[in-house]
C-alpha cells in the first residue's frame, strides 16, 4: 500500500514538475508549451471541481461543462459591456455558476440514477442552445474578448508565463480546499451517502442538502475555471459548455482516478497530451480516442492513479474501487437522493 | 420515556395480491425486548421495515414514546432515536470500522455543514465511536476496512453502528443471520447486555437467541400476529406450534 | 392564421412521432437490460446515413429505405454483441463513458467515410407533394406520411408488448430479469433481440429524418438530449410514457419556436420578443422538464423498480 507519505511526495514531484514547464519552454525556445499546459490546467481545475461531486459523491453529472461556460460567459459579457476589473469579473463568475448550480441542482438532486445522468445532460445543452440564440454575444460564431481581466498592479494576465503559474497556484488551492473539504464532516457525509446510501438514512442522514451544496461548491470551482478559459483563449464562445466538453471533462476524471482530487489532473494531463500528439496525427483523432477511452473504462477502473499505486487498496474511503457493491451487484443506483420507500 | 415505547395499530401493507401486514397491532414497553419470529414469508422483514420507516404502510399507524411516527423519513426517525440493523449486512464498506462507528456519532452530533476541520481528528466523533466498537468486541479491529471485515464482525458492526447512534428503540432484523455457533453465542451475549437499558424488537429465526433474550414474543403467519406472550406460553401454545411444524404435531 | 397554427400542431406531431420511435427503443433497452444507451443517437445517425446513400446507389427510394432498416438493424446488433454485452453487468457510470467512447468513434467513423458537410436527400416524385388533411388544407406529403408510419409503428409496438409471447417476455424481464433466466429463457437472445427492436426504430426514425433535418456527423446527439427529455418527462421503462412525452414535448418545442415570438412581441418591445423570443423557445423542453420533475420526479408514468 502506497503511504500517505509516499504519496504526498508523489505530488509534490508533480506539482514540481509543472511548475517548471515555463522554465523548460523558455530553454527550448518553444512558448508554444506554456500555451498548452495553461489549457491543461484549466481543465485539471475543471476535472478537479467535477471529482468533488463524482468521485467522491457518486454524483454523476454529465452536465459539468455548463459551469465552465457560465464562468466563461459571465467574464466575457461584463467586458462587452465595459467592466475590466478581473476582481469583479471573476466574483461574478463565481457567483453566477453557484446560483445556476443551485437552480439545476434543486430540481435534479432530487433524482438518481439514470435520471440525474440524463437531466444534467439536457439543463446543460439548455444553455447551449441559449448561448446559440442571443446573438448579441456572437450566437454560434461566438465573440472575441476584448480584454482580458483586468488586475492593475498585480498580475498582467497578457504576460503567459505570468498568467501560467496563476493558473497552477489556484490549482493548487483547488486541491487543498477540495481534500479539507472531503475530509470534513461535510465530505464524509457525502462519501458515506455514495458508499451506502440507505445506512446512511438509517444512521439519521439526510443526503439531499449536503449533496445540493457540494453541487453549488463544484459549480463554483469549474466557474473559476470557465474565467480562467475565456481569459486564455480570448474567446468566447457555445461550445464552451456542449455536452461533449462534459463527456471530456468526465473522462479526465475516470482515467485519472477519481475520488483521489489529483487523479483528475493526471487524467488531464494525459487526456489533453494525446489528444493533441493524435491530432497532429490524423484529422481523425477521435476515431482513435474513442475505443481507447472505452477500453479504459472497461479494464482500468481505478484509473492511472490505482495503477500507480500498484493496485492496492487505500484504506480509508478512496472511491479507487468505484465504492463497491454493499447489498450484490446489478447496477449501481447513485447520482441523487433516491425517494424513501 | 413513557411505559410504552412502541405502539403499533392495525398496520396494513398489501403488495398487489399479496397482504404482507395484515392489520397488526402490537406494543412494546419501554426497556422491552420483544421478539417477533414465524416462519418464512410471514412478513416479519416487511413488519421491520414499515417501523424503521423504510416502507410505507397502506393503513395504520406506528407510535414511538408516545408520538405518531407513521409519516417520518427514514432519518428522521433515526433522529429521533429509532435504530436500525439490517437482515443483510448494511455499513459502510470503502471506510474503516472506526469510520463506519464515528460516521453513525457524527449523524446524531448536529448538522454536518462542517467544512475544514478533518473529521477523522476530531475527538468529539472519535472517542464515542471507539467506546461502541469495545463494547461490541470490535476494538482491535478499528482500522480495519469494513468491506474486509468477517462476516461475524461485520454483523458486529451493524449493531456497533445501532450502538453509536444512542438509540432509544433497537429495530434488530436477523443479527444473527448467517452466523456459526461461536458467533451466535457471542452475539446473544452482546445483545443481552443492551436488554435493560434499550427497547428491543428482534426478528430472529435462532430460537437459542430469541428465547435467552426475550422478555415477550409475538409470533407471526401469513402476515397476522397469532400468538404473544412470554417465552413459556409460546412454546406451549398449539397454534404456534402447528404455525411452525404443520397439522400432525398439533394433532 | 388557424392555417399557421394547425400547419405548426401537425408539424409538432410529426417531430412528436420521431422523438417516440428514438424514446421507445431507449427506454426498451433501458427497461430489460438496465442499459444506458448513449450511442443510440449514433444508430439514429446510420439510419439517415445508409437511408441518404442506399436510395442513391439504388436510385429507388423504398429499396433504399429498406436496405437501410435492415443495415441500421445489422449494425445495431453487431454493435451489442461485439461492444454492449460486458456492459450489462456494469454499473451506469460505465456505460455511460463507454457508450460515450463509441459516441466519438461512430461520429468520426461517418466523417472518415461520408465527410463533415451535411448531406441532403431529395424525395422522389410521389412523395413531394401535398395532401389534403382538411378541406382548404394542405400539408406536405411526406410528413403526413412520417406521422402516418409513427402511430402505426405505437400500435405495432403496443401490439407487441401486450399482445405477443415475445411482449411478455419482455414485460416480465422489464420487471425481474434473473426471474426470466432462472425460467430457462435465453436471456442473451432476448436482449439482443430486444437491442435489435430498439436499433430499427431509431433506424427509421433516421431514414425518415434525412430528407428534412440534415444528415451530419453529431445529429444523433441533437435529437438524443431531446430523447432523453422525453423519457424523463414520461417516466423511464414506460412505453406509454414515451408516446406522451414525446408528443408533448414535440408540440411544445415546435409551437414555441413558432409562436413564442409573436406571442411576446404582444407584450415586450419588438426588439425585446427579438431575443427573448428564441432564446426562451430553445430552452422550453428544458423548463417544462424541470416544471414536470418539480411535481413528479419520477415522470409521467413511472414504472415499477426492478431488481
Amino acid at each position: 500500500m502506497t503511504s500517505p507519505a509516499r504519496r504526498a511526495v508523489a505530488i509534490a514531484a508533480g506539482l514540481t514538475v509543472l511548475a517548471l514547464v515555463p522554465v523548460a519552454a523558455a530553454l527550448v525556445n518553444q512558448p508554444f508549451y506554456v500555451d498548452l499546459f495553461r489549457r491543461i490546467l484549466i481543465f485539471a481545475i475543471a476535472a478537479v471541481s467535477l471529482d468533488v461531486i463524482l468521485g467522491y459523491g457518486g454524483m454523476v453529472s454529465f452536465g459539468h461543462a455548463a459551469y465552465l461556460g457560465v464562468g466563461a460567459y459571465a467574464v466575457g459579457v461584463l467586458t462587452h459591456h465595459g467592466v475590466h476589473n478581473g476582481y469583479v469579473q471573476w466574483s461574478f463568475a463565481i457567483v453566477v455558476s453557484a446560483l445556476v448550480a443551485l437552480a439545476i441542482g434543486a430540481v435534479s438532486v432530487r433524482t438518481s440514477g439514470v435520471y440525474f445522468i440524463m437531466i444534467t445532460l439536457a439543463f446543460t445543452q439548455m444553455l447551449y442552445y441559449l448561448g446559440l440564440s442571443i446573438e448579441e454575444y456572437g450566437g454560434d460564431d461566438g465573440m472575441r474578448l476584448a480584454a482580458r481581466s483586468q488586475f492593475p498592479g498585480v498580475i498582467d494576465l497578457g504576460n503567459s508565463t505570468a498568467f501560467y503559474y496563476l493558473v497552477l497556484a489556484i490549482l493548487v488551492a483547488f486541491l487543498y480546499v477540495g481534500h479539507r473539504l472531503v475530509e470534513a464532516r461535510f465530505g464524509m457525509l457525502v462519501r458515506a451517502a455514495r458508499s451506502n446510501e440507505s445506512r446512511a438514512r438509517a444512521v439519521g442522514f439526510s443526503p439531499y442538502p449536503y449533496r445540493l451544496v457540494a453541487f453549488v461548491i463544484a459549480g463554483a470551482m469549474c466557474g473559476v475555471a470557465g474565467a480562467l478559459l475565456v481569459n486564455h483563449t480570448e474567446y468566447l464562445t457555445p461550445e464552451f459548455m456542449h455536452w461533449t466538453r462534459s463527456g471530456e471533462i468526465m473522462f479526465m476524471v475516470i482515467l485519472g482516478g477519481m475520488g483521489t482530487l489529483v487523479g483528475p489532473v493526471l487524467g488531464a494531463v494525459v487526456l489533453l497530451l494525446l489528444e493533441d500528439v493524435l491530432s497532429a496525427w490524423t484529422a481523425h483523432w477521435q476515431i482513435v480516442l474513442g475505443p481507447v477511452l472505452v477500453i479504459a473504462v472497461l479494464f482500468a477502473r481505478r484509473g492511472l492513479v490505482g495503477l500507480l499505486d500498484g493496485g492496492a487498496r487505500r484504506i480509508g474511503g478512496s472511491a479507487s474501487d468505484r465504492g463497491g457493491e454493499p447489498n450484490g451487484g446489478g447496477a449501481r443506483r447513485f447520482g441523487g437522493t433516491p425517494p424513501d420507500a | 420515556m413513557p411505559d410504552v415505547a412502541l405502539a403499533v395499530a392495525g398496520l396494513y401493507k398489501r403488495f398487489g395480491g399479496l397482504v404482507a401486514t395484515n392489520h397488526v397491532s402490537l406494543e412494546v414497553g419501554t426497556g422491552e425486548t420483544h421478539a417477533i419470529i414465524g416462519p418464512n414469508g410471514a412478513g416479519k422483514t416487511t413488519l421491520i421495515n414499515q417501523l424503521g420507516g423504510s416502507l410505507r404502510p397502506d393503513a395504520g399507524a406506528i407510535r414511538f414514546a408516545g408520538r405518531d411516527i407513521t409519516g417520518l423519513s427514514v432519518p428522521a426517525r433515526a433522529r429521533l432515536g429509532v435504530a436500525r440493523s439490517f437482515q443483510i449486512t448494511s455499513v459502510f464498506p470503502d471506510f474503516t470500522a472506526l469510520d463506519n462507528a464515528a460516521l453513525a456519532v457524527q449523524a446524531h452530533a448536529g448538522h454536518s455543514f462542517r467544512f475544514w476541520r478533518p473529521a477523522r481528528r476530531d475527538g468529539a466523533l472519535a472517542e464515542p465511536a471507539r467506546a461502541v466498537l469495545d463494547a461490541v468486541g470490535l476494538g482491535d479491529r478499528a482500522h480495519v476496512r469494513a468491506g474486509d471485515l468477517a462476516h461475524g464482525e461485520q454483523r458486529q458492526l451493524e449493531i456497533a453502528l445501532v450502538l453509536a447512534t444512542e438509540p432509544r428503540l433497537l429495530l434488530l432484523d436477523e443479527p444473527m443471520a448467517g452466523m456459526g455457533a461461536d458467533e451466535s453465542q457471542r452475539m446473544i451475549r452482546l445483545l443481552g447486555t443492551l436488554k435493560r437499558r434499550h427497547t428491543i424488537v428482534l426478528v430472529e429465526h435462532d430460537m437459542d437467541a430469541v428465547f435467552a433474550l426475550a422478555d415477550r414474543i409475538s409470533v407471526m403467519v401469513y402476515g397476522r400476529i397469532i400468538a404473544t406472550g412470554p417465552p413459556d406460553e409460546i412454546r406451549a401454545n398449539p397454534d404456534v406450534l402447528a404455525a411452525y411444524l404443520g397439522e400432525e404435531e398439533a394433532a | 392564421m388557424i392555417l399557421l397554427v394547425l400547419e405548426q400542431t401537425l408539424n409538432g406531431l410529426q417531430l412528436g412521432v420521431m422523438l417516440f420511435l428514438m424514446a421507445a427503443g431507449l427506454t426498451l433497452v433501458f427497461g430489460i437490460m438496465n442499459l444506458v444507451n448513449l450511442a443510440h443517437g449514433s444508430l439514429y445517425m446510420v439510419g439517415a446515413y445508409l437511408a441518404t446513400t442506399f436510395v442513391l446507389w439504388t436510385g429507388s427510394y423504398v429499396l433504399g429505405v429498406g436496405l437501410a432498416l435492415i443495415g441500421t438493424l445489422l449494425v445495431g446488433v453487431a454493435v451489442e454483441v461485439i461492444a454492449l454485452r460486458t456492459l450489462y453487468e456494469r454499473d451506469h457510470l460505465d456505460q455511460v463513458l463507454a457508450t460515450f467512447g463509441l459516441i466519438l468513434f461512430f461520429n468520426e467513423l461517418i466523417a472518415v467515410l461520408w465527410g463533415r458537410a451535411a448531406l441532403y436527400t431529395r424525395l422522389p416524385g410521389w412523395l413531394s407533394g401535398h395532401v389534403q388533411v382538411l378541406p382548404g388544407v394542405r400539408y406536405p406529403l411526406y410528413r403526413a406520411l412520417i406521422i402516418a408510419v409513427g402511430l402505426l409503428v405505437a400500435a405495432l409496438l403496443w401490439a407487441l408488448v401486450t399482445r405477443t409471447r415475445l411482449g411478455m417476455l419482455i414485460r416480465a424481464g422489464a420487471s425481474n430479469r434473473t426471474m426470466v433466466a432462472a425460467l430457462g429463457v435465453n436471456v442473451r437472445l432476448l436482449f439482443t433481440v430486444v437491442f435489435g427492436i430498439g436499433a430499427a426504430l431509431a433506424g427509421l426514425a433516421g431514414l425518415m429524418a434525412g430528407p428534412i433535418y440534415a444528415v451530419q456527423p453529431g445529429m444523433g446527439e441533437q435529437i438524443l438530449i431531446q430523447v432523453f427529455v422525453v423519457i424523463v418527462i414520461g417516466g423511464i421503462g414506460s412505453i406509454r410514457g414515451a408516446l406522451v412525452g414525446a408528443i408533448v414535448v414535440g408540440m411544445v418545442d415546435t409551437l414555441g419556436r413558432a409562436f413564442l415570438k409573436p406571442m411576446l412581441a404582444t407584450v415586450l418591445s419588438p426588439s425585446a420578443a427579438d431575443t427573448a423570443g428564441p432564446a426562451i423557445a430553445s430552452m422550453s423542453i428544458y423548463l417544462l422538464m424541470a416544471a414536470v420533475l418539480a411535481v413528479r420526479p419520477q415522470g409521467l408514468f413511472p414504472t415499477e423498480a426492478r431488481p
